[in-house]
């Protein structure tokens, strides 16, 4: 017998005492209600990001260029997605058209969008789509700028997961890397970038 | 370079030894104590808290109750995402099957995240056996791996490490393995990570295999989820060209949308945060993005047993939080390494000999039994494992495994185990043992580690103290201890009056 056939085998005779009847639906799920995203919402997301100390920096579409040469103050050498806006890419950018792992390794920063970010846990989540970049792209870098409009704000994890798509490759990103690993003492920044900066923009 | 649990003593000798570390029981009171703090400030932002922990239940049991058609869709919509599904009966197929997917790609080593499934599996020694390095990229895991050590506690894995001590372990090891730690290099935490981030950096970036495990695997996308703080999961299941993720069958989840629930439960239950760091999330292979090669090892080895108890089942929908150890008085005042297994405390005495089979283990069927039942861990478990009540139904079963036979233990098993399901016996025989520990302390002589222990008991409990020396009964019950000092936690290390 496959190990696939006993192992569903065993499951099943584990199973004996659950009515044959039965359906997955007829086990009751009684959920917590969604809450609607409100205007509060842009304010509490940029409060509990930087509860993660993270840097966020709030500006209107005008005032971004400027914001956004500040936060990249510092970077010789910035990574972009190959579709970021063109308004947002720095003309000495660097195109991430599928560096190697060890070019990666040699850029200094990287600036991308997200695909929306939540309030309540002070969350960015990227789906890796345009403007975004692939995984690795915000992973090796030392410094993340990320630019999030206002209205991707969504209230609640309930709210992420609605509208998120899982067949999409899905980075949910809280605060810089950390670690309490040693005496509980936490450190940030261990293997991912060390400074993240979010944009927060309208 | 690694280390086993193997021949770990049973719980109340192993748990003694641990008593007297001193250093261990500090690191752990304050360790348990500041994650403790922490959840309890996040989950009471959260309004429905209760409502939510009902929901995380009910969806695992919605999920184990029809776990072979969840399993069939899972395979499913896996494969349809481009990954490779392996199903292993047991820890010595899984390993099998790891290695030879390493040894496919003909490498010699491999990164990986923290598991606790390939850490049950002992899936570091089946690749070292193979020729084939594992590196465990978590910080925790890392100085327990480069200390030689074992981990004592789900989530921070080192703590019975002080500064100093991964500091002399980081300049010894480092360099055996890779890129040295710096000469100069302090007790600093921050410089202590910044060492480790430069040394596992070459090994993240050579590495063509990645080996994790998986918090969550959604049955209807295909999609598995790795919950993070410090981004060496990010890296491993991102620059690698091959993926091999081990999922225990108790990690489904039926629906993407249900995953929300469990997002919210966890990181609040694990490190009391809102939200933890990193969370990836990723359904098979997506095109120039990420391994190309991704596999998934559905793994068995006993979960299909504790399936089969009525009572036991609930302990599979154990999502690891660990919340159950930071508030058990048994788990903080005797360490993580008395469990004699890869899951300490209040889940690991369930969990642990429910997963290898009671009746033929000594240390295994001592685990039920380290517990007072207080009920704490229970009342915190984001998905309402009654774990005071499987303890008892484990003690019942652990004493008809032995019944019939000659020793005398059954005896004292027997006994326990009457006293220790109901709570108003339990509580009448802790003053009992008090009292009687007054009389029994002044005749008490020294083991040879200096320990105060009882040697021969009269009546039924005599040939169960032949075999074995008897901690002396505390002078105050436990009950009455955790009761007059909040758990412990507003007693002042010198006048430690609980258990011994
Ligand atoms: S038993 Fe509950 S509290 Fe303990 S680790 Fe599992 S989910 Fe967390």
């Amino acid at each position: 017998m496959s190990a696939r056939e006993e192992v569903l085998g065993r499951v099943r005779t584990a199973l004996r005492d659950v009515p044959g009847a039965e359906k997955p639906a007829d086990v009751a799920v009684d959920r917590p209600q969604p809450r609607p995203t409100t205007a509060a919402d842009v304010d509490l997301f940029a409060e509990r990001v930087a509860d993660y100390k993270a840097t966020v920096v709030r500006c209107t579409p005008e005032d971004l260029p400027t914001h956004l040469a500040a936060a990249l103050d510092g970077v010789p050498r910035l990574l972009v997605p190959a579709d970021l806006p063109e308004a947002l890419r720095p003309a000495d950018a660097i195109l991430d058209e599928q560096l190697t792992t060890a070019e990666l390794d040699t850029v200094d920063g990287v600036l991308t969008t997200a695909a929306l970010g939540i309030a309540e846990t002070g969350t960015i989540v990227l789906d890796h789509g345009p403007g975004q970049g692939r995984r690795a792209a915000t992973l090796v870098p030392d410094r993340h700028v990320c630019v999030v409009r206002a209205d991707q704000v969504v209230a609640d994890v309930t709210a992420a997961v609605a509208r998120l798509d899982p067949a999409r490759p899905l980075t949910w990103i809280s605060g810089p890397s950390a670690t309490s690993d040693i005496e509980l003492d936490r450190v940030e920044g261990v293997h991912g970038p060390r400074t993240l900066i979010v944009l927060l923009v309208g | 370079m690694s280390a086993t649990f193997l021949g770990t003593p049973a719980f109340p000798t192993a748990a003694r030894t641990a008593l007297a570390d001193t250093q261990l029981r500090r690191n752990l009171a304050h360790a348990t104590g500041t994650i403790r703090a922490k959840r309890a400030a996040v989950v009471g932002e959260v309004d429905e808290w209760e409502r939510l922990r009902r929901a995380g239940a009910a969806l695992k049991d919605r999920t184990l109750r029809h776990l072979d058609t969840y399993l069939a869709q899972l395979e499913e919509s896996l494969t349809r995402a481009g990954a490779t599904v392996h199903w292993a009966r047991d820890a010595a197929e899984a390993n099998r099957i790891v290695v030879d997917i390493a040894r496919g790609h003909g490498t010699d080593e491999v990164v990986k995240v923290k598991s606790m499934a390939t850490q049950e599996i002992g899936l570091n020694e089946a690749l070292e056996a193979a020729g084939i390095h594992a590196w465990e990229t978590d910080l925790a895991e890392l100085i327990v791996q480069l200390g030689e050590d074992l981990p004592s506690h789900i989530l921070v894995p080192a703590i019975h490490r002080n500064r100093s001590e991964v500091r002399e372990i980081f300049l010894r090891e480092m360099g055996r393995y890779g890129r040295p730690a710096p000469p100069d290099l302090t007790d600093t935490p921050a410089e202590l990570a910044a060492a480790a981030r430069a040394h596992l950096r070459e090994k993240f970036l050579r590495a063509k295999v990645a080996v994790s495990g998986a918090n969550f695997a959604v049955a209807e996308t295909g999609t598995l989820a790795v919950v993070e703080s410090e981004g060496n999961g990010r890296m491993c299941l991102t620059l690698p060209e091959v993926l091999v993720s081990v999922v225990g069958i108790e990690k489904l989840v039926p629906t993407w949308a249900d995953l929300d629930v469990f997002l919210q439960l966890l990181p609040r239950s694990s490190t009391g945060e809102r939200m933890n760091p990193y969370t990836s999330m990723w359904s098979g292979v997506t095109p120039a993005d990420g391994p190309q090669e991704v596999h998934v090892v559905l793994l068995d080895n006993g979960r299909t047993d504790v399936l089969a108890d009525e009572v036991g089942r609930q302990a599979l929908r154990c999502i690891r939080c660990s919340a159950c150890l930071n508030v058990c008085p048994v788990y903080e005042r005797t360490g993580g390494h008395s469990y004699g297994s890869v899951y300490p405390g209040p889940i690991g005495a369930i969990l642990t000999p429910m997963l290898r089979g009671v009746g033929h283990d000594t240390q295994l069927d001592s685990l039920p039994y380290a517990s007072s039942l207080c009920g704490a861990c229970f009342e915190v478990c984001p998905v309402r494992i009654d774990i005071p009540e499987v303890l008892v139904h484990l003690r019942t079963k652990v004493v008809d495994a032995h019944r019939g036979e000659p020793k005398v233990q059954n005896l004292a098993m027997k006994a326990a185990s009457w006293a220790f399901a109901d709570a108003r016996r339990t509580a009448a025989a802790e003053r009992i043992s008090g009292a009687v520990g007054k009389v029994l302390r002044g005749t008490k002589r020294r083991a040879p580690g200096g320990r105060g222990v009882l040697g021969a008991l009269p009546g039924p409990a005599a040939a169960w103290s032949d075999a074995r020396d008897v901690p002396v009964p505390a002078a105050e019950s436990f009950r009455a201890w955790w009761a007059r000092t909040d758990g412990g936690r507003t007693e002042r290390q010198d006048e430690d009056g609980g258990a011994q």
